[in-house]
């Protein structure tokens, strides 16, 4: 079970944050906080993965992390994931993220907060992994995006109709 | 229009701010506008502020105003209303507050929801936080939906059954026959969800493992289609078909098999194959190799399939990639002991990594090394432990100590080996030595009496050499150097800053010749340390009194 998923950069300002556990919010920045002076200490030749912090969980929790540029992936697993397959996993979701936004950058994930969230619940689902072709991923993505512009142009379009003067023709129009 | 525009405008805003408090204050005027927004009876621009009140809880500023906005938009008609609602309701709300029972009921509907992106929303947001009561509530209706729905639709329903599973205990023999026949899936999202399912209601019921051990050979054949099969363009990554469903149907065969021959035995082949078939030139294959070896370690297999394992360990130990050398160690670690041998012919390798750069490596491989240490292979064990202790991290360095001393103390082959061994520790690291130690240390170069000179002359270079918390120990039969040649040597180390006052009290032990103790020891009368000041007076009076019996007592 994946019990957070948490991203933020090399400065540990947060860019996304997930906890499948009930966390109060003061909490939750605590171990934003536990979580980023854990990771940012590491060099970059050691391996990665680091026993969890204290705040998190017990012994049978890890932190599972990436580092690219200047952001940081982190998963927060227990023993019934495998540590190698959650690697993979953040290589997935980082490619996933490189399709949808097209050379993913940081400034995506901070404008676009929202979307990533939409992207990362078609990849794991109440704390378990969902989907891992990236292709299946990207599609449904795709026509939930396509869902809801369709459904604001709807109203954009009904909204102009009902705005627009009588003419002798609009009875017409229905 | 979208959320993201309005909510775009103000992250700018936010990242304009120069300091935090600036920060601060344009976030205190962004949550009030939204504040007085969510009062309005119908606004069009609902979901933009929920997506800007989840940015800012996000940064760490409340957010709880919020949440009965999120029940509001979930029971909303529209689309993009109901996406960010739900998302919402995951971030903000919990079981325990009463909010998130007033969902129950759209959560209700929307799973019966005609668009499946409606009905996924539902899904998800129950599997995340669904309470005990909506779990029991909407059960029939997740088994419903993991029978006759599409793919998309049904993966969803399955990792939702493992949370109410979670939830309700007693829920789990419900799920059971729906996550049989899923197994007959061809789409793999469903087929892993199907297979976490599984496993979670095979971990929670004894009787239900049981159970799901006659589908072992649907399993083994899910398997072998995905190794042995050609190459196929939809599931391929870097080679390899699906790799993370290899991976989680390896995990759910380990508990099929866990103490049970039968199972073990019905799944030995594919092991083998799996084992032997998978390219370990790519990460992805390692994964699958690395569930492999686990689940073999872990069932009841034959020797060979163990052998097998091991020597899988052994050339991970090899890999350019350090995570693969680390997690390689943590599961040798974990088997030294039922796989001795096995893990013995790896040996080198272990050895070897004691010179990797990545500190963690370097435990691990340490403390293998220490538990790979056996009668016939000492010498050389201890050389490359002793190489290693001279160059090794700070924080390894007392563990790797106390770790050569116990295994020196079990295997040396002469008296005179273990204490050359003792004391190239005692010189090398000799500050990092756990004081317990230094007791049984002196105990044992006491009881080597006939090495007594030969401990002292080596005691005395190292004194001169070194001078830390080199123990000083049984002077009492010098023959060769010269009583004040070693007193002169003492007194320095008494006076060096460097040593610990134990090192003084012990020198303070063994001190024969009557007039330099005096006055050394008068010294030590005002001493700063107590202990040292005590030991002083005590000698002091000691020696005046029973002068004959001092070189008992000294001892």
């Amino acid at each position: 079970m994946i019990k957070a998923i948490l991203i933020f950069n090399n400065h540990g300002k947060p860019r996304l944050i997930r906890f499948y556990q009930y966390f109060a919010e003061d909490m939750q920045q605590q171990i934003i906080r536990e979580t980023f002076h854990l990771v940012s200490k590491r060099d970059d030749n050691v391996c990665n993965f680091l026993e969890g912090g204290s705040l998190i969980g017990g012994s049978d929790y890890k932190l599972i992390y990436r580092h690219y540029a200047t952001l940081y992936f982190v998963f927060c697993v227990d023993s019934s994931e495998s540590e190698l397959g959650i690697l993979d996993l953040i290589q997935v979701f980082v490619e996933t993220l490189d399709k949808c936004f097209e050379n993913v950058c940081e400034l995506d994930l901070i404008f676009h907060m929202d979307k990533v969230h939409y992207i990362l619940q078609e990849v794991v689902m109440g704390g378990m992994v969902l989907e891992t072709n990236m292709n299946e991923i990207v599609a449904q993505v795709e026509v939930q995006n396509r869902m809801e512009k369709s459904e604001s142009h709807m109203e954009r379009m009904l909204l102009r109709r009902h705005l627009e003067p009588l003419s002798p023709h609009s009875h017409e129009l229905g | 229009m979208s959320p993201s525009v309005p909510l775009q405008e103000m992250i700018r805003a936010i990242r304009s701010a120069r300091t935090q408090c600036e920060e601060r204050g344009v976030i205190q005027r962004e949550c009030a506008a939204i504040r007085a927004q969510f009062r309005q009876a119908d606004n069009g621009g609902r979901s933009h502020n929920l997506a800007k009140l989840l940015y800012v809880h996000m940064l760490g500023y409340p957010a709880h105003f919020g949440q009965m906005e999120c029940v509001r938009m979930i029971a909303s008609p529209r689309y993009s209303e109901k996406r960010v609602g739900y998302l919402g309701a995951m971030m903000l709300l919990d079981e325990k507050q009463d909010a998130s029972l007033l969902i129950t009921n759209s959560i209700k509907n929307d799973l019966s929801h005609s668009n499946q992106y409606v009905q996924s929303l539902a899904l998800c947001t129950l599997a995340c936080m669904g309470s005990a009561e909506m779990c029991r509530d909407l059960a029939p209706e997740i088994d419903r939906l993991l029978r006759a729905s599409n793919s998309y639709i049904k993966k969803k329903a399955a990792l939702c059954a493992v949370h109410i599973v979670r939830k309700v205990h007693d829920l789990g023999e419900l799920f059971a026959p729906a996550a049989r026949s899923l197994l007959a899936e061809k789409n793999h999202g469903v087929l892993h969800g199907a297979v976490v399912l599984i496993i979670e209601l095979c971990e929670r019921n004894p009787e239900t493992l049981e159970r799901f051990r006659k589908v072992l050979p649907d399993l083994v054949q899910i398997m072998k289609g995905l190794v042995l099969s050609g190459y196929s363009p939809e599931h391929d990554v870097a080679g390899i078909s699906d790799p993370f469903l290899q991976v989680r149907i390896l995990r759910l065969l380990r508990i099929l098999g866990h103490n049970n021959e039968g199972a073990s035995d019905a799944m030995n082949d594919l092991l083998a194959q799996v084992a032997t078939n998978t390219d370990s030139t790519k990460t992805v294959g390692n994964a699958v190799l690395y569930e492999t070896v686990l689940t073999v370690l872990d069932i009841k297999s034959e020797s060979g399939l163990r052998v097998l394992a091991v020597n899988i360990l052994g050339r991970f130990l090899l890999n350019n990639d350090r995570n693969i050398r680390y997690i390689a160690m943590t599961s040798l670690q974990k088997i030294v002991g039922t796989d001795h041998n096995a893990v013995q012919r790896h040996r080198g390798t272990i050895v070897d990594c004691l010179k990797d750069q990545d500190a963690s490596v370097k435990r691990r491989a340490l403390e293998l090394s220490l538990a790979l240490v056996s009668a016939s292979n000492v010498r050389s064990m201890m050389k490359e432990l002793l190489l290693f202790l001279s160059s090794c991290p700070a924080e390894l360095k007392a563990h790797a100590a106390s770790g050569i001393f116990n295994a020196a103390e079990r295997y040396a082959p002469s008296q005179r080996w273990h204490i050359d061994t003792i004391l190239h520790v005692l010189t090398t690291a000799g500050g990092d030595v756990r004081d317990e130690t230094v007791p049984n240390l002196i105990q044992l170069i006491t009881n080597a009496s006939e090495l007594h000179c030969y401990t002292v002359h080596k005691l005395y270079r190292a004194l001169l050499t070194d001078i830390s918390q080199v123990s000083v120990s049984n002077q009492s039969e010098i023959r060769f150097v010269t009583e004040d040649d070693v007193l002169d040597a003492l007194e320095t180390v008494l006076q060096s800053h460097m040593s610990g006052p134990l090192t003084a009290c012990l020198s303070l032990h063994h001190f024969t010749t009557a007039s330099r103790i005096r006055s050394i020891v008068s010294i030590y009368g005002s001493c700063i340390d107590v202990e040292l000041q005590q030991r002083a007076v005590e000698y002091n009076a000691l020696f005046k009194k029973y002068d004959h019996m001092r070189y008992a007592t000294a001892r």
